[in-house]
């Protein structure tokens, strides 16, 4: 099979991610969103990979796994102690800063 | 029968795996940031196994003793001559050993001590059980408002943990202007992002703000780092490496092996552009420019203030001279391409931080509108593609983040009941109340506003001055115009300190220990040494501009 079509296929989980992250709003579902555009972007980079026949992007795959799993850590950690004082993890109702 | 013998009885020895070769690491070169890195994983074991009481003067003592020796480490380098003749790639081509990144790395471990006394300042705010506490939460993990906190409160606890989470965040910063590869680039981006992130959160005072910035920095971050991340895999998909010379040979087409499946992806300019776009686009993020400074002023208001000011001064210079290498080393080739972008995103960053900034009536949101301001006036310098661009851009980093950090100093000392007295009302009158007080935030107030005599002027200046020479003279009309629209609410607030009555519940100006003092006084001697006698510092930079490739 074409490679190209794996990098369509990221492009597309890398929209699907990014509108995920504008229009959903709970900052959990949020998180989940960009996890799965750093995963879109990990397909790119094996896909990339094959192409050029060297090991730099799924290295860099690998590095990309730890970085989100690091995220994951301080991101989890920030929303729950968010969602322990307001009983909520809607990013609209984290509005008491205004222009 | 031996071991060996008695073994191949059911094994065949496989080829022998081809020669791994070991990297080679020029450890002295990076020991900088090696230093740093380590100092901050001494303190996660400090914070393991120290006592409580100890773990305050512990981490004091480490983080002090860490950031001096790497500063020290940076200044044998830079006179040793690898800011200039011995530039070179160090560590199998992942970091850049060179002027920008000497001088950039200095800055930021300056402004990190600087900041570090900041954040270990704990005679602001009295206890009411006579603990002596610091800006930071008594215990994150305690509900605000619930009786866990209450007894985390009274059992006098403190966040010693961000001592080493300020470590890391400026090992991080280190390596990312030096990052030589993209991947590098990244790794460094999170490294610093992650511990700013957390800090966010901590907050004494004020938590659910607090928390509320952690999370919309957490997330726009998380979205923008993704963003890069896909930047640097069509980036990678159209050179084939993500190290910035061969990036920067397969831009040029000067390359000189090509494989059939570089030729194919070479041809797509797709690739190059939106790749180049959105590591561009991830950076710009960092540094706060217009269209992407949404977060800038919600997160500069509702973190810990010491944390602001790090924030605003080292992220800044971080961010600057990772943009800088990235257009200057990887997309020379490019620039007819990023320099109209770049001129766009000058333009309304300037003009948006300046206008903007005139309706905050916080004073930490203020300054936070002024900062993305001041990254409109540092893209300028960037905007150059001169040496005198770069060495611009340096100088004005290394003035403006003193600034910031002295400028931030001071709103701690500015309280009430409430924690500090952000809101721009009660400061009215503070020049009859606290004259000293008050006259320090005004000179820091001229220097943001680039008035002559302080280091805004000499900073401003440098940038405006290689701009016109590059070639963008109207971006130095839109500057100046700019920075008269800034300069008209820095002086309508010293006008507020100093020529109105200050008001009967107005607040109370907290007397700090040494380290605040000495933060709020490094500021003023830079503001004032850069502004009066730049001309040393112009030539150092002048010096360290040139970037190895």
């Amino acid at each position: 099979m074409n490679p190209v079509n794996y990098l369509y296929l990221a492009a597309l989980l890398f929209t699907i991610g990014a509108t995920g992250v504008l229009i959903r709003r709970n900052a959990i579902v949020v998180f989940m969103c960009v996890e799965l555009m750093l995963n879109a972007c990990n397909l790119a980079f094996v896909t990339f990979s094959r192409m050029h026949g060297n090991l730099d992007g799924q290295i860099i795959a690998f590095f990309t796994m730890v970085v989100a799993a690091a995220e994951v850590v301080v991101g989890l950690a920030i929303i729950v102690s968010l969602f322990r004082s307001r009983h909520s993890a809607s990013v609209d109702d984290a509005s008491l800063m205004k222009l | 029968m031996s071991a060996s013998a008695v073994h191949s009885l059911w094994t065949t020895a496989a080829d022998p795996i081809s020669k791994i070769e070991a990297p080679k690491i020029e450890y002295g070169q990076l020991s900088p940031i090696l230093i740093v890195l380590g100092a901050a994983l001494v303190g996660i074991l400090v914070e393991a196994f120290a006592p409580r009481r100890v773990r305050y003067h512990a981490q004091l003592l480490l983080s002090a003793v860490a950031l001096c020796a790497a500063f020290a480490a940076i200044v044998a380098l830079a006179a040793d001559g690898y800011g200039t003749t011995k530039a070179h790639i160090a560590a199998m081509g992942a970091l850049a050993v060179d002027g920008p990144a000497l001088f950039l790395q200095g800055t930021i471990l300056l402004a990190g001590l600087v900041a570090l006394f900041t954040f270990a300042e704990r005679r602001l705010d009295p206890d009411p059980h006579g603990h002596r506490t610091d800006s930071f939460v008594a215990q994150a993990a305690a509900v605000p408002g619930s009786d866990s906190e209450k007894a985390a409160v009274r059992a006098g606890f403190t966040t010693t943990e961000v001592f080493p989470l300020l470590l890391f965040a400026v090992a991080g910063m280190l390596v990312f202007p030096a990052a030589n590869d993209l991947l590098t680039l990244f790794i460094a981006l999170e490294v610093f992002s992650l511990p700013l992130y957390l800090m966010c959160a901590l907050a004494r005072r004020k938590r659910l703000l607090s928390q509320e910035a952690a999370v919309k920095y957490f997330l726009l971050g998380a979205f923008a780092s993704a963003f890069t991340l896909f930047g640097i895999a069509l980036l990678y998909g159209y050179a084939g490496s993500v190290s910035y010379a061969t990036i920067a040979r397969v831009v040029d087409g000067t390359v000189t092996t090509v494989n059939p499946a570089l030729v194919d992806t070479m041809g797509n300019d797709a690739l190059l552009l939106i790749g180049a776009a959105m590591i561009v686009m991830g950076l710009l993020f960092k540094v706060g420019a217009v269209p992407f400074h949404m977060w800038t002023p919600d997160v500069y208001q509702g973190a810990p203030t010491p944390l602001t000011g790090f924030m605003a001064a080292a992220t800044k210079v971080a961010a600057f001279g990772a943009l800088l290498r990235l257009l200057y080393v990887v997309l020379p080739g490019l620039r007819w391409d990023w320099r109209p972008v770049m001129w766009a995103v000058a333009i309304i960053t300037m003009l948006g931080g300046a206008i903007v900034a005139i309706t905050q009536t916080d004073v930490k949101r203020l300054l936070a509108y002024s900062s993305i301001a001041h990254a409109g006036f540092i893209l300028a310098g960037v905007i150059a593609t001169t040496p005198d661009g770069v060495s611009s851009v340096l100088f004005y980093l290394a003035a403006y983040s003193f600034v910031t950090i002295g400028a931030f100093a001071v709103v701690t000392l500015v309280r009430d009941a409430g924690g500090e007295a952000t809101h721009l009302s009660k400061w009215a009158g503070l020049g009859r109340r606290s004259p000293l007080v008050a006259a320090v935030f005004a000179v820091f107030l001229l220097a943001f506003a680039g008035i002559p005599l302080t280091s805004g002027f000499a900073g401003k200046f440098a940038v405006f001055k290689a701009a016109a020479e590059g070639g963008a003279a109207p971006l130095v009309v839109v500057g100046v115009i700019s920075s008269a629209i800034a300069a008209f609410f820095y002086i309508r607030v010293i006008v507020l300190m100093f020529f109105s009555e200050p008001r009967q519940d107005g607040p109370t100006v907290a007397v700090p220990s040494l380290l605040t003092s000495t933060a709020i006084g490094v500021g003023v001697a830079v503001t004032l040494v850069l502004g009066v006698a730049p001309q040393y510092f112009l030539n150092l930079a002048n010096q360290a501009g040139i970037f190895v490739r």
